[in-house]
Protein backbone atom coordinates (compact mmCIF):
# COMPACT_ATOMS: atom_id res chain seq x y z
CA UNK A 1 0.00 0.00 0.00
CA UNK A 2 2.79 2.33 1.01
CA UNK A 3 4.77 1.22 -2.02
CA UNK A 4 1.81 2.04 -4.24
CA UNK A 5 1.47 5.51 -2.71
CA UNK A 6 5.18 6.23 -3.15
CA UNK A 7 5.01 4.94 -6.73
CA UNK A 8 2.12 7.25 -7.54
CA UNK A 9 4.04 10.22 -6.16
CA UNK A 10 7.22 9.40 -8.07
CA UNK A 11 5.43 8.59 -11.31
CA UNK A 12 3.42 11.79 -11.21
CA UNK A 13 6.61 13.74 -10.83
CA UNK A 14 8.39 12.55 -13.94
CA UNK A 15 7.39 12.97 -17.55
CA UNK A 16 8.34 14.18 -20.98
CA UNK A 17 7.03 17.75 -20.68
CA UNK A 18 10.03 18.96 -18.71
CA UNK A 19 8.09 20.33 -15.78
CA UNK A 20 10.11 20.32 -12.57
CA UNK A 21 9.13 18.11 -9.66
CA UNK A 22 8.44 21.10 -7.43
CA UNK A 23 6.17 22.64 -10.04
CA UNK A 24 4.22 19.40 -10.46
CA UNK A 25 3.37 19.34 -6.78
CA UNK A 26 2.69 23.03 -6.68
CA UNK A 27 0.14 22.55 -9.45
CA UNK A 28 -1.43 19.52 -7.87
CA UNK A 29 -1.76 21.02 -4.44
CA UNK A 30 -3.34 24.13 -5.93
CA UNK A 31 -6.12 21.92 -7.28
CA UNK A 32 -7.25 21.33 -3.73
CA UNK A 33 -9.97 23.87 -3.00
CA UNK A 34 -8.51 25.15 0.27
CA UNK A 35 -5.13 25.85 -1.31
CA UNK A 36 -6.32 27.51 -4.48
CA UNK A 37 -6.38 31.05 -3.12
CA UNK A 38 -3.13 32.42 -4.52
CA UNK A 39 -2.45 33.33 -8.11
CA UNK A 40 -0.84 30.44 -9.91
CA UNK A 41 2.58 30.97 -11.39
CA UNK A 42 2.09 28.23 -13.96
CA UNK A 43 0.85 28.38 -17.51
CA UNK A 44 -2.54 26.79 -18.28
CA UNK A 45 -0.66 24.35 -20.50
CA UNK A 46 1.42 23.04 -17.65
CA UNK A 47 -1.61 22.75 -15.43
CA UNK A 48 -3.47 20.82 -18.13
CA UNK A 49 -0.59 18.42 -18.62
CA UNK A 50 -0.49 17.58 -14.97
CA UNK A 51 -4.20 17.44 -14.12
CA UNK A 52 -5.68 16.27 -17.41
CA UNK A 53 -2.95 14.05 -18.78
CA UNK A 54 -0.55 12.85 -16.18
CA UNK A 55 -2.75 12.44 -13.12
CA UNK A 56 -5.45 10.57 -14.99
CA UNK A 57 -2.89 8.38 -16.69
CA UNK A 58 -1.20 7.46 -13.43
CA UNK A 59 -4.49 6.58 -11.77
CA UNK A 60 -5.61 4.67 -14.84
CA UNK A 61 -2.40 2.62 -14.79
CA UNK A 62 -3.10 1.71 -11.17
CA UNK A 63 -6.67 0.66 -11.92
CA UNK A 64 -5.82 -1.33 -15.05
CA UNK A 65 -3.02 -3.11 -13.18
CA UNK A 66 -5.31 -3.90 -10.28
CA UNK A 67 -7.98 -5.34 -12.60
CA UNK A 68 -5.52 -7.51 -14.53
CA UNK A 69 -3.74 -8.83 -11.45
CA UNK A 70 -7.06 -9.60 -9.76
CA UNK A 71 -8.26 -11.43 -12.86
CA UNK A 72 -4.99 -13.39 -12.91
CA UNK A 73 -5.34 -14.37 -9.25
CA UNK A 74 -8.93 -15.43 -9.89
CA UNK A 75 -8.07 -17.55 -12.93
CA UNK A 76 -5.11 -19.18 -11.17
CA UNK A 77 -7.19 -19.98 -8.12
CA UNK A 78 -10.22 -21.46 -9.79
CA UNK A 79 -8.34 -23.37 -12.50
CA UNK A 80 -5.63 -24.42 -10.04
CA UNK A 81 -3.26 -23.53 -12.82
CA UNK A 82 -0.17 -21.46 -11.97
CA UNK A 83 0.28 -20.43 -15.60
CA UNK A 84 -3.19 -18.94 -16.03
CA UNK A 85 -3.59 -15.23 -16.66
CA UNK A 86 -5.96 -13.15 -18.80
CA UNK A 87 -3.29 -13.03 -21.51
CA UNK A 88 -2.16 -16.67 -21.60
CA UNK A 89 -5.78 -17.86 -21.50
CA UNK A 90 -6.61 -15.73 -24.53
CA UNK A 91 -9.34 -13.87 -22.66
CA UNK A 92 -7.59 -10.53 -23.07
CA UNK A 93 -7.32 -11.00 -26.84
CA UNK A 94 -10.91 -12.21 -26.96
CA UNK A 95 -12.03 -9.07 -25.21
CA UNK A 96 -9.93 -6.91 -27.51
CA UNK A 97 -11.70 -8.35 -30.56
CA UNK A 98 -15.03 -7.12 -29.23
CA UNK A 99 -13.70 -3.77 -28.10
CA UNK A 100 -11.77 -3.14 -31.32
CA UNK A 101 -14.81 -4.07 -33.41
CA UNK A 102 -17.01 -1.58 -31.59
CA UNK A 103 -14.48 1.24 -31.72
CA UNK A 104 -13.37 0.74 -35.32
CA UNK A 105 -16.90 0.55 -36.66
CA UNK A 106 -18.10 3.43 -34.55
CA UNK A 107 -20.78 1.63 -32.59
CA UNK A 108 -19.81 3.05 -29.19
CA UNK A 109 -23.10 4.84 -28.68
CA UNK A 110 -25.33 1.76 -28.74
CA UNK A 111 -25.40 1.25 -24.96
CA UNK A 112 -23.71 4.38 -23.66
CA UNK A 113 -20.28 4.17 -22.06
CA UNK A 114 -20.89 0.53 -21.13
CA UNK A 115 -21.02 -0.62 -24.75
CA UNK A 116 -17.32 -1.36 -25.10
CA UNK A 117 -16.75 -3.23 -21.83
CA UNK A 118 -19.93 -5.27 -22.22
CA UNK A 119 -19.13 -6.34 -25.76
CA UNK A 120 -15.54 -7.03 -24.69
CA UNK A 121 -16.87 -9.13 -21.83
CA UNK A 122 -19.07 -11.12 -24.19
CA UNK A 123 -16.29 -11.91 -26.64
CA UNK A 124 -13.90 -12.57 -23.76
CA UNK A 125 -16.30 -15.10 -22.24
CA UNK A 126 -16.83 -16.80 -25.58
CA UNK A 127 -13.04 -17.05 -25.94
CA UNK A 128 -12.67 -18.52 -22.46
CA UNK A 129 -15.17 -21.25 -23.20
CA UNK A 130 -13.55 -21.78 -26.57
CA UNK A 131 -10.25 -22.38 -24.78
CA UNK A 132 -11.92 -24.79 -22.33
CA UNK A 133 -13.53 -26.64 -25.20
CA UNK A 134 -10.26 -26.91 -27.13
CA UNK A 135 -8.31 -28.18 -24.15
CA UNK A 136 -10.81 -30.68 -22.81
CA UNK A 137 -10.06 -34.33 -23.24
CA UNK A 138 -12.26 -36.90 -21.52
CA UNK A 139 -13.54 -34.37 -19.03
CA UNK A 140 -10.18 -33.52 -17.53
CA UNK A 141 -8.19 -30.36 -18.24
CA UNK A 142 -4.44 -30.57 -18.46
CA UNK A 143 -2.60 -27.49 -17.25
CA UNK A 144 -0.28 -27.22 -20.24
CA UNK A 145 -2.98 -28.07 -22.79
CA UNK A 146 -5.17 -25.32 -21.40
CA UNK A 147 -2.42 -22.74 -21.76
CA UNK A 148 -1.50 -24.02 -25.22
CA UNK A 149 -5.10 -23.60 -26.34
CA UNK A 150 -5.13 -20.15 -24.79
CA UNK A 151 -1.99 -19.07 -26.61
CA UNK A 152 -3.29 -20.46 -29.92
CA UNK A 153 -6.56 -18.56 -29.65
CA UNK A 154 -4.70 -15.49 -28.45
CA UNK A 155 -2.53 -15.32 -31.58
CA UNK A 156 -5.50 -16.09 -33.84
CA UNK A 157 -7.61 -13.36 -32.27
CA UNK A 158 -4.65 -10.97 -32.34
CA UNK A 159 -4.38 -11.52 -36.07
CA UNK A 160 -8.12 -10.93 -36.35
CA UNK A 161 -7.83 -7.59 -34.56
CA UNK A 162 -4.95 -6.54 -36.81
CA UNK A 163 -7.06 -7.48 -39.82
CA UNK A 164 -9.99 -5.39 -38.61
CA UNK A 165 -7.76 -2.42 -37.92
CA UNK A 166 -6.21 -2.59 -41.41
CA UNK A 167 -9.65 -2.80 -43.01
CA UNK A 168 -10.73 0.42 -41.38
CA UNK A 169 -7.71 2.36 -42.71
CA UNK A 170 -6.40 2.54 -39.19
CA UNK A 171 -2.81 3.49 -38.60
CA UNK A 172 -0.15 1.11 -37.42
CA UNK A 173 -0.30 2.93 -34.14
CA UNK A 174 -3.78 1.61 -33.49
CA UNK A 175 -2.81 -1.96 -34.21
CA UNK A 176 0.03 -1.55 -31.77
CA UNK A 177 -2.41 -0.21 -29.24
CA UNK A 178 -4.69 -3.25 -29.41
CA UNK A 179 -1.95 -5.85 -29.49
CA UNK A 180 0.58 -4.36 -27.11
CA UNK A 181 -1.55 -2.12 -24.94
CA UNK A 182 -1.10 1.52 -24.11
CA UNK A 183 -2.38 4.08 -21.69
CA UNK A 184 -1.58 7.05 -23.89
CA UNK A 185 -4.36 9.50 -24.83
CA UNK A 186 -6.83 8.20 -22.27
CA UNK A 187 -9.01 10.48 -20.20
CA UNK A 188 -10.89 10.70 -16.93
CA UNK A 189 -13.91 9.10 -18.64
CA UNK A 190 -11.97 5.85 -18.99
CA UNK A 191 -11.18 6.03 -15.31
CA UNK A 192 -14.83 6.38 -14.35
CA UNK A 193 -15.71 3.48 -16.62
CA UNK A 194 -13.16 1.17 -15.03
CA UNK A 195 -13.90 2.01 -11.42
CA UNK A 196 -17.27 0.22 -11.04
CA UNK A 197 -15.84 -3.01 -12.46
CA UNK A 198 -13.07 -2.96 -9.89
CA UNK A 199 -15.51 -2.00 -7.15
CA UNK A 200 -17.64 -5.00 -8.09
CA UNK A 201 -14.91 -7.51 -8.91
CA UNK A 202 -12.72 -7.09 -5.85
CA UNK A 203 -15.38 -7.82 -3.19
CA UNK A 204 -16.79 -10.63 -5.30
CA UNK A 205 -13.42 -12.36 -5.49
CA UNK A 206 -12.72 -11.68 -1.81
CA UNK A 207 -16.05 -13.30 -0.95
CA UNK A 208 -14.85 -16.50 -2.61
CA UNK A 209 -11.26 -16.30 -1.31
CA UNK A 210 -11.70 -18.97 1.37
CA UNK A 211 -13.42 -21.27 -1.13
CA UNK A 212 -10.43 -20.79 -3.46
CA UNK A 213 -8.14 -21.85 -0.61
CA UNK A 214 -10.08 -25.11 -0.34
CA UNK A 215 -9.86 -25.54 -4.13
CA UNK A 216 -6.12 -25.99 -3.64
CA UNK A 217 -6.88 -29.35 -2.02
CA UNK A 218 -8.85 -30.42 -5.09
CA UNK A 219 -12.37 -29.76 -6.31
CA UNK A 220 -13.89 -32.86 -4.79
CA UNK A 221 -12.19 -32.17 -1.46
CA UNK A 222 -13.63 -28.64 -1.54
CA UNK A 223 -17.07 -30.05 -2.28
CA UNK A 224 -16.83 -32.39 0.71
CA UNK A 225 -16.10 -29.38 2.89
CA UNK A 226 -19.30 -27.71 1.79
CA UNK A 227 -18.12 -25.49 -1.08
CA UNK A 228 -20.52 -25.03 -4.00
CA UNK A 229 -17.87 -25.98 -6.52
CA UNK A 230 -19.73 -25.20 -9.74
CA UNK A 231 -21.13 -21.92 -8.42
CA UNK A 232 -17.71 -20.80 -7.19
CA UNK A 233 -16.09 -21.63 -10.53
CA UNK A 234 -18.75 -19.79 -12.49
CA UNK A 235 -18.72 -16.64 -10.36
CA UNK A 236 -14.92 -16.40 -10.16
CA UNK A 237 -14.49 -17.02 -13.90
CA UNK A 238 -17.13 -14.42 -14.74
CA UNK A 239 -15.69 -11.86 -12.31
CA UNK A 240 -12.17 -12.41 -13.66
CA UNK A 241 -13.35 -12.16 -17.27
CA UNK A 242 -15.29 -9.02 -16.47
CA UNK A 243 -12.23 -7.39 -14.90
CA UNK A 244 -10.14 -8.39 -17.92
CA UNK A 245 -12.71 -7.03 -20.35
CA UNK A 246 -12.90 -3.72 -18.51
CA UNK A 247 -9.13 -3.34 -18.44
CA UNK A 248 -8.75 -4.30 -22.12
CA UNK A 249 -11.48 -1.85 -23.14
CA UNK A 250 -9.39 1.09 -21.97
CA UNK A 251 -5.83 -0.13 -22.40
CA UNK A 252 -5.70 -2.80 -25.09
CA UNK A 253 -3.98 -6.09 -24.40
CA UNK A 254 -1.32 -5.84 -21.70
CA UNK A 255 0.23 -9.25 -21.17
CA UNK A 256 1.55 -11.13 -18.17
CA UNK A 257 0.45 -8.73 -15.41
CA UNK A 258 -2.00 -11.30 -14.09
CA UNK A 259 0.72 -13.94 -14.21
CA UNK A 260 3.61 -12.13 -12.58
CA UNK A 261 1.87 -10.20 -9.82
CA UNK A 262 -0.09 -12.97 -8.03
CA UNK A 263 3.04 -15.15 -8.11
CA UNK A 264 5.19 -12.49 -6.49
CA UNK A 265 2.47 -11.90 -3.90
CA UNK A 266 2.32 -15.65 -3.25
CA UNK A 267 6.07 -15.71 -2.67
CA UNK A 268 5.80 -12.81 -0.23
CA UNK A 269 2.53 -13.54 1.56
CA UNK A 270 1.99 -17.30 1.24
CA UNK A 271 -0.78 -19.32 -0.38
CA UNK A 272 -3.82 -17.79 1.36
CA UNK A 273 -6.18 -16.23 -1.21
CA UNK A 274 -7.65 -13.97 1.46
CA UNK A 275 -4.31 -12.16 1.29
CA UNK A 276 -3.39 -12.88 -2.32
CA UNK A 277 -6.51 -11.23 -3.74
CA UNK A 278 -6.33 -7.81 -2.08
CA UNK A 279 -2.52 -7.69 -2.30
CA UNK A 280 -2.63 -8.61 -5.99
CA UNK A 281 -4.86 -5.61 -6.63
CA UNK A 282 -2.35 -3.31 -4.94
CA UNK A 283 0.66 -5.08 -6.44
CA UNK A 284 -0.88 -5.04 -9.93
CA UNK A 285 -1.52 -1.33 -9.64
CA UNK A 286 2.07 -0.70 -8.62
CA UNK A 287 3.50 -2.99 -11.30
CA UNK A 288 1.58 -1.46 -14.21
CA UNK A 289 2.23 2.03 -12.92
CA UNK A 290 5.98 1.42 -13.02
CA UNK A 291 5.75 -0.30 -16.38
CA UNK A 292 3.79 2.62 -17.79
CA UNK A 293 6.13 5.18 -16.27
CA UNK A 294 8.98 3.33 -17.92
CA UNK A 295 7.04 3.13 -21.18
CA UNK A 296 6.51 6.88 -21.39
CA UNK A 297 9.87 8.07 -20.01
CA UNK A 298 12.54 5.58 -21.09
CA UNK A 299 12.75 6.84 -24.69
CA UNK A 300 11.02 10.14 -24.00
CA UNK A 301 9.35 11.81 -25.87
CA UNK A 302 8.76 8.57 -27.77
CA UNK A 303 6.48 6.01 -26.13
CA UNK A 304 7.18 2.31 -25.86
CA UNK A 305 3.93 0.29 -25.97
CA UNK A 306 3.06 -0.71 -22.42
CA UNK A 307 2.62 -4.38 -23.37
CA UNK A 308 6.22 -4.45 -24.58
CA UNK A 309 7.44 -3.48 -21.14
CA UNK A 310 5.26 -6.02 -19.31
CA UNK A 311 6.13 -8.75 -21.81
CA UNK A 312 9.85 -8.08 -21.41
CA UNK A 313 9.42 -8.76 -17.72
CA UNK A 314 6.59 -11.29 -17.91
CA UNK A 315 7.64 -13.66 -20.69
CA UNK A 316 10.93 -14.75 -19.06
CA UNK A 317 9.02 -15.16 -15.81
CA UNK A 318 6.47 -17.34 -17.61
CA UNK A 319 9.30 -19.46 -19.02
CA UNK A 320 10.77 -19.78 -15.54
CA UNK A 321 7.46 -21.00 -14.08
CA UNK A 322 7.03 -23.49 -16.91
CA UNK A 323 10.55 -24.77 -16.36
CA UNK A 324 10.03 -25.13 -12.64
CA UNK A 325 6.83 -27.11 -13.23
CA UNK A 326 8.73 -29.49 -15.47
CA UNK A 327 11.39 -30.00 -12.80
CA UNK A 328 8.71 -30.75 -10.23
CA UNK A 329 7.07 -33.34 -12.45
CA UNK A 330 10.37 -34.97 -13.23
CA UNK A 331 11.26 -35.53 -9.59
CA UNK A 332 9.89 -38.60 -7.79
CA UNK A 333 6.86 -38.47 -5.42
CA UNK B 1 -28.88 -43.83 8.90
CA UNK B 2 -27.78 -43.74 5.29
CA UNK B 3 -29.53 -45.66 2.59
CA UNK B 4 -28.89 -46.18 -1.10
CA UNK B 5 -32.00 -47.27 -3.01
CA UNK B 6 -31.66 -48.93 -6.40
CA UNK B 7 -28.84 -46.65 -7.56
CA UNK B 8 -27.52 -46.79 -11.10
CA UNK B 9 -24.31 -45.03 -12.07
CA UNK B 10 -22.11 -44.89 -15.16
CA UNK B 11 -18.46 -43.95 -15.40
CA UNK B 12 -17.27 -42.90 -18.84
CA UNK B 13 -20.12 -44.73 -20.50
CA UNK B 14 -19.59 -47.97 -18.58
CA UNK B 15 -22.35 -48.96 -16.17
CA UNK B 16 -20.77 -49.59 -12.79
CA UNK B 17 -23.65 -49.74 -10.35
CA UNK B 18 -26.83 -51.46 -11.51
CA UNK B 19 -29.68 -51.04 -9.09
CA UNK B 20 -27.58 -51.34 -5.95
CA UNK B 21 -29.34 -51.05 -2.59
CA UNK B 22 -27.71 -51.02 0.83
CA UNK B 23 -28.13 -49.30 4.16
CA UNK B 24 -25.83 -48.17 6.96
CA UNK B 25 -26.99 -47.83 10.55
CA UNK B 26 -25.83 -45.15 12.96
CA UNK B 27 -22.81 -45.77 15.17
CA UNK B 28 -21.36 -48.71 13.30
CA UNK B 29 -18.20 -49.23 11.29
CA UNK B 30 -18.84 -50.53 7.77
CA UNK B 31 -16.45 -51.85 5.20
CA UNK B 32 -17.21 -51.82 1.49
CA UNK B 33 -15.22 -54.52 -0.26
CA UNK B 34 -15.08 -55.99 -3.74
CA UNK B 35 -12.68 -56.49 -6.64
CA UNK B 36 -11.05 -53.68 -8.64
CA UNK B 37 -13.35 -51.58 -10.80
CA UNK B 38 -16.52 -52.85 -9.17
CA UNK B 39 -17.58 -49.33 -8.16
CA UNK B 40 -16.60 -49.09 -4.49
CA UNK B 41 -15.36 -45.52 -4.78
CA UNK B 42 -18.27 -44.67 -7.06
CA UNK B 43 -20.67 -45.83 -4.37
CA UNK B 44 -18.83 -43.76 -1.77
CA UNK B 45 -19.10 -40.66 -3.99
CA UNK B 46 -22.84 -41.21 -4.23
CA UNK B 47 -23.15 -41.66 -0.46
CA UNK B 48 -21.24 -38.39 0.05
CA UNK B 49 -23.90 -36.51 -1.93
CA UNK B 50 -21.34 -34.75 -4.11
CA UNK B 51 -22.26 -36.77 -7.18
CA UNK B 52 -25.79 -37.79 -8.01
CA UNK B 53 -26.74 -41.24 -9.23
CA UNK B 54 -28.07 -41.59 -12.75
CA UNK B 55 -31.11 -43.32 -11.34
CA UNK B 56 -32.19 -44.19 -7.81
CA UNK B 57 -31.59 -42.11 -4.72
CA UNK B 58 -29.48 -41.83 -1.59
CA UNK B 59 -31.21 -40.99 1.69
CA UNK B 60 -29.65 -39.46 4.78
CA UNK B 61 -31.85 -39.76 7.88
CA UNK B 62 -34.84 -40.44 5.67
CA UNK B 63 -34.36 -37.33 3.53
CA UNK B 64 -32.92 -37.27 0.02
CA UNK B 65 -29.25 -36.34 0.31
CA UNK B 66 -29.57 -33.99 -2.66
CA UNK B 67 -32.00 -31.83 -0.64
CA UNK B 68 -29.42 -30.90 2.02
CA UNK B 69 -27.62 -27.56 1.68
CA UNK B 70 -23.93 -28.22 1.00
CA UNK B 71 -22.57 -26.66 4.18
CA UNK B 72 -25.13 -28.37 6.38
CA UNK B 73 -24.21 -31.72 4.86
CA UNK B 74 -20.50 -30.97 5.43
CA UNK B 75 -21.22 -30.38 9.12
CA UNK B 76 -22.65 -33.89 9.37
CA UNK B 77 -20.48 -35.83 6.97
CA UNK B 78 -16.75 -35.77 6.26
CA UNK B 79 -14.86 -37.61 3.55
CA UNK B 80 -11.29 -38.88 3.45
CA UNK B 81 -10.40 -39.10 -0.20
CA UNK B 82 -8.41 -41.71 -1.98
CA UNK B 83 -4.81 -40.58 -2.53
CA UNK B 84 -4.79 -38.17 0.39
CA UNK B 85 -4.06 -34.46 0.31
CA UNK B 86 -1.82 -32.82 -2.31
CA UNK B 87 1.52 -31.29 -1.18
CA UNK B 88 0.32 -27.69 -1.05
CA UNK B 89 1.99 -24.60 0.40
CA UNK B 90 -0.36 -24.29 3.38
CA UNK B 91 0.81 -25.27 6.86
CA UNK B 92 -0.54 -28.30 8.69
CA UNK B 93 -2.51 -26.09 11.06
CA UNK B 94 -4.05 -24.12 8.17
CA UNK B 95 -5.15 -27.30 6.40
CA UNK B 96 -6.65 -28.76 9.58
CA UNK B 97 -8.38 -25.41 10.09
CA UNK B 98 -9.98 -25.80 6.65
CA UNK B 99 -12.07 -28.52 8.25
CA UNK B 100 -13.93 -25.68 9.99
CA UNK B 101 -15.13 -24.19 6.69
CA UNK B 102 -18.68 -25.59 6.98
CA UNK B 103 -19.09 -23.76 10.30
CA UNK B 104 -17.92 -20.39 9.02
CA UNK B 105 -20.18 -17.60 7.89
CA UNK B 106 -19.53 -15.59 4.73
CA UNK B 107 -16.95 -13.46 6.53
CA UNK B 108 -14.94 -16.53 7.43
CA UNK B 109 -15.54 -16.32 11.18
CA UNK B 110 -17.25 -18.78 13.48
CA UNK B 111 -19.78 -18.34 16.25
CA UNK B 112 -17.60 -20.14 18.75
CA UNK B 113 -13.85 -20.33 18.94
CA UNK B 114 -12.52 -23.26 16.92
CA UNK B 115 -8.91 -23.11 18.13
CA UNK B 116 -9.50 -25.80 20.71
CA UNK B 117 -11.12 -28.16 18.22
CA UNK B 118 -8.17 -27.75 15.86
CA UNK B 119 -5.69 -28.22 18.69
CA UNK B 120 -7.41 -31.42 19.84
CA UNK B 121 -7.42 -32.82 16.33
CA UNK B 122 -3.71 -32.04 15.89
CA UNK B 123 -2.87 -33.70 19.18
CA UNK B 124 -4.99 -36.78 18.48
CA UNK B 125 -3.09 -37.40 15.26
CA UNK B 126 0.31 -36.70 16.82
CA UNK B 127 0.78 -33.59 14.69
CA UNK B 128 1.33 -30.97 17.39
CA UNK B 129 5.03 -30.83 16.60
CA UNK B 130 4.39 -30.47 12.87
CA UNK B 131 1.63 -27.85 13.09
CA UNK B 132 3.77 -25.07 11.64
CA UNK B 133 5.26 -27.17 8.83
CA UNK B 134 4.14 -26.76 5.25
CA UNK B 135 2.29 -29.67 3.63
CA UNK B 136 4.88 -29.93 0.86
CA UNK B 137 7.53 -30.70 3.48
CA UNK B 138 5.72 -33.78 4.80
CA UNK B 139 5.84 -37.44 3.82
CA UNK B 140 2.83 -39.23 2.35
CA UNK B 141 2.05 -40.90 5.66
CA UNK B 142 2.20 -37.60 7.54
CA UNK B 143 -0.11 -35.98 4.99
CA UNK B 144 -2.57 -38.81 5.51
CA UNK B 145 -2.56 -38.03 9.22
CA UNK B 146 -3.21 -34.36 8.42
CA UNK B 147 -6.15 -35.42 6.27
CA UNK B 148 -7.57 -37.38 9.19
CA UNK B 149 -6.99 -34.48 11.61
CA UNK B 150 -8.87 -32.21 9.19
CA UNK B 151 -11.74 -34.72 9.26
CA UNK B 152 -11.77 -34.57 13.07
CA UNK B 153 -11.82 -30.77 13.03
CA UNK B 154 -14.89 -31.01 10.82
CA UNK B 155 -16.71 -32.73 13.74
CA UNK B 156 -18.98 -34.90 11.61
CA UNK B 157 -21.32 -37.67 12.73
CA UNK B 158 -20.62 -39.74 9.63
CA UNK B 159 -17.24 -40.29 8.02
CA UNK B 160 -16.55 -41.86 4.67
CA UNK B 161 -13.07 -43.24 4.03
CA UNK B 162 -11.94 -44.12 0.52
CA UNK B 163 -9.11 -46.66 0.75
CA UNK B 164 -7.48 -44.88 3.69
CA UNK B 165 -4.68 -47.41 4.05
CA UNK B 166 -3.36 -47.44 0.48
CA UNK B 167 0.30 -46.41 0.29
CA UNK B 168 0.76 -46.90 4.05
CA UNK B 169 2.98 -49.63 5.45
CA UNK B 170 1.38 -52.18 7.77
CA UNK B 171 2.40 -50.29 10.92
CA UNK B 172 0.66 -47.12 9.75
CA UNK B 173 -2.33 -49.09 8.43
CA UNK B 174 -3.01 -50.51 11.87
CA UNK B 175 -2.30 -47.17 13.56
CA UNK B 176 -4.72 -45.33 11.28
CA UNK B 177 -7.54 -47.83 11.64
CA UNK B 178 -7.01 -48.01 15.41
CA UNK B 179 -7.38 -44.23 15.57
CA UNK B 180 -10.53 -44.34 13.47
CA UNK B 181 -11.97 -47.16 15.56
CA UNK B 182 -11.39 -45.44 18.92
CA UNK B 183 -12.66 -42.12 17.59
CA UNK B 184 -15.72 -43.89 16.19
CA UNK B 185 -16.49 -45.56 19.56
CA UNK B 186 -15.92 -42.40 21.54
CA UNK B 187 -18.36 -40.28 19.53
CA UNK B 188 -20.63 -43.05 18.20
CA UNK B 189 -19.82 -42.13 14.63
CA UNK B 190 -21.02 -43.95 11.58
CA UNK B 191 -17.98 -44.94 9.53
CA UNK B 192 -18.15 -46.27 5.98
CA UNK B 193 -14.76 -47.28 4.61
CA UNK B 194 -13.81 -48.63 1.21
CA UNK B 195 -11.13 -51.18 1.97
CA UNK B 196 -8.94 -53.23 -0.28
CA UNK B 197 -7.50 -55.56 2.32
CA UNK B 198 -10.08 -58.16 3.34
CA UNK B 199 -8.18 -59.15 6.48
CA UNK B 200 -8.02 -55.57 7.76
CA UNK B 201 -11.70 -55.14 6.88
CA UNK B 202 -12.55 -58.25 8.86
CA UNK B 203 -10.55 -57.09 11.89
CA UNK B 204 -11.99 -53.58 12.11
CA UNK B 205 -15.48 -53.54 10.60
CA UNK B 206 -18.74 -54.34 12.36
CA UNK B 207 -20.33 -55.15 9.03
CA UNK B 208 -19.19 -55.65 5.46
CA UNK B 209 -20.92 -54.90 2.17
CA UNK B 210 -19.58 -56.90 -0.75
CA UNK B 211 -20.00 -55.37 -4.19
CA UNK B 212 -20.21 -57.65 -7.19
CA UNK B 213 -21.55 -57.04 -10.70
CA UNK B 214 -23.06 -53.67 -9.82
CA UNK B 215 -25.02 -54.92 -6.83
CA UNK B 216 -24.47 -55.72 -3.16
CA UNK B 217 -23.71 -59.44 -3.34
CA UNK B 218 -23.67 -59.85 0.43
CA UNK B 219 -23.95 -57.78 3.60
CA UNK B 220 -23.49 -58.67 7.24
CA UNK B 221 -20.86 -59.29 9.89
CA UNK B 222 -17.44 -60.44 8.67
CA UNK B 223 -18.08 -64.00 9.85
CA UNK B 224 -21.40 -64.10 7.99
CA UNK B 225 -19.96 -62.69 4.80
CA UNK B 226 -16.41 -63.97 4.40
CA UNK B 227 -16.73 -67.53 3.20
CA UNK B 228 -14.56 -69.43 0.73
CA UNK B 229 -17.59 -69.73 -1.54
CA UNK B 230 -18.19 -65.98 -1.68
CA UNK B 231 -14.52 -65.20 -2.23
CA UNK B 232 -14.41 -67.76 -4.99
CA UNK B 233 -17.42 -66.18 -6.65
CA UNK B 234 -16.48 -62.52 -6.27
CA UNK B 235 -12.70 -62.58 -6.64
CA UNK B 236 -12.45 -65.71 -8.81
CA UNK B 237 -9.74 -67.20 -6.69
CA UNK B 238 -9.73 -69.97 -4.12
CA UNK B 239 -8.90 -69.19 -0.53
CA UNK B 240 -9.13 -70.73 2.92
CA UNK B 241 -10.79 -68.86 5.73
CA UNK B 242 -9.37 -69.33 9.23
CA UNK B 243 -10.14 -67.69 12.56
CA UNK B 244 -7.73 -65.06 13.82
CA UNK B 245 -5.82 -66.59 16.76
CA UNK B 246 -6.44 -63.54 18.99
CA UNK B 247 -9.75 -62.04 17.93
CA UNK B 248 -11.50 -64.95 16.24
CA UNK B 249 -12.35 -62.80 13.20
CA UNK B 250 -12.25 -64.61 9.87
CA UNK B 251 -8.95 -64.18 8.02
CA UNK B 252 -8.32 -65.06 4.42
CA UNK B 253 -5.47 -67.37 3.47
CA UNK B 254 -4.79 -67.17 -0.25
CA UNK B 255 -4.01 -70.30 -2.23
CA UNK B 256 -1.63 -70.22 -5.18
CA UNK B 257 -2.49 -72.31 -8.23
CA UNK B 258 0.91 -73.99 -8.13
CA UNK B 259 2.41 -75.10 -4.86
CA UNK B 260 6.08 -74.44 -4.17
CA UNK B 261 8.23 -77.51 -4.66
CA UNK B 262 8.31 -79.67 -1.58
CA UNK B 263 11.59 -81.21 -0.52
Amino acid sequence: MLLLAVSIVVSLSIGSAGISVADVWDILLRQLPWLADEQSAHTPGEIAIITQVRLSRVLLAVLVGACLALAGAGFQGVLRNPLADPYTLGVASGSSVGAAFIILFGLQAALGIWTIPLVAFTTGTVTLFGVFWLSRSKGAMQIETLILSGVILQSFLGAFVSFMVSLSQGVVNQIMFWLMGSLAMRSWDNLYMLLPFLALGLPLLLFYAQALNLFVLGERQAAHLGVHVERTKLVVLIASTLLTAAAVSVSGVIGFVGLVVPHLIRLLAGPDYRLIIPLSAIGGGTFVLWADTLARTALSPKEIPLGVVTALIGAPFFAYLLHRRKLKEGSPS
Amino acid sequence: MIEAKEVFQEIQGRTVLEGLSCSFRKGRLYGIIGPNGVGKSTLLHLLSGVTRPKRGEVFFDGQSIASYPRKRLARMMAVLQQGGLPPVGFTVREVVGMGRFPYQNWLGSEERDSEETIETALKAMGLSGLAGRRMDQLSGGERQRVALAKLMAQEPSVILLDEPTTYLDIGYQVQLLDTVRSWQRERELTVIAVLHDLNLASLYCDELVVLHRGKAAAAGTPSEVLSPALIGEVYETSASVVAHPMTGDPQIMLQPQLMKKLD
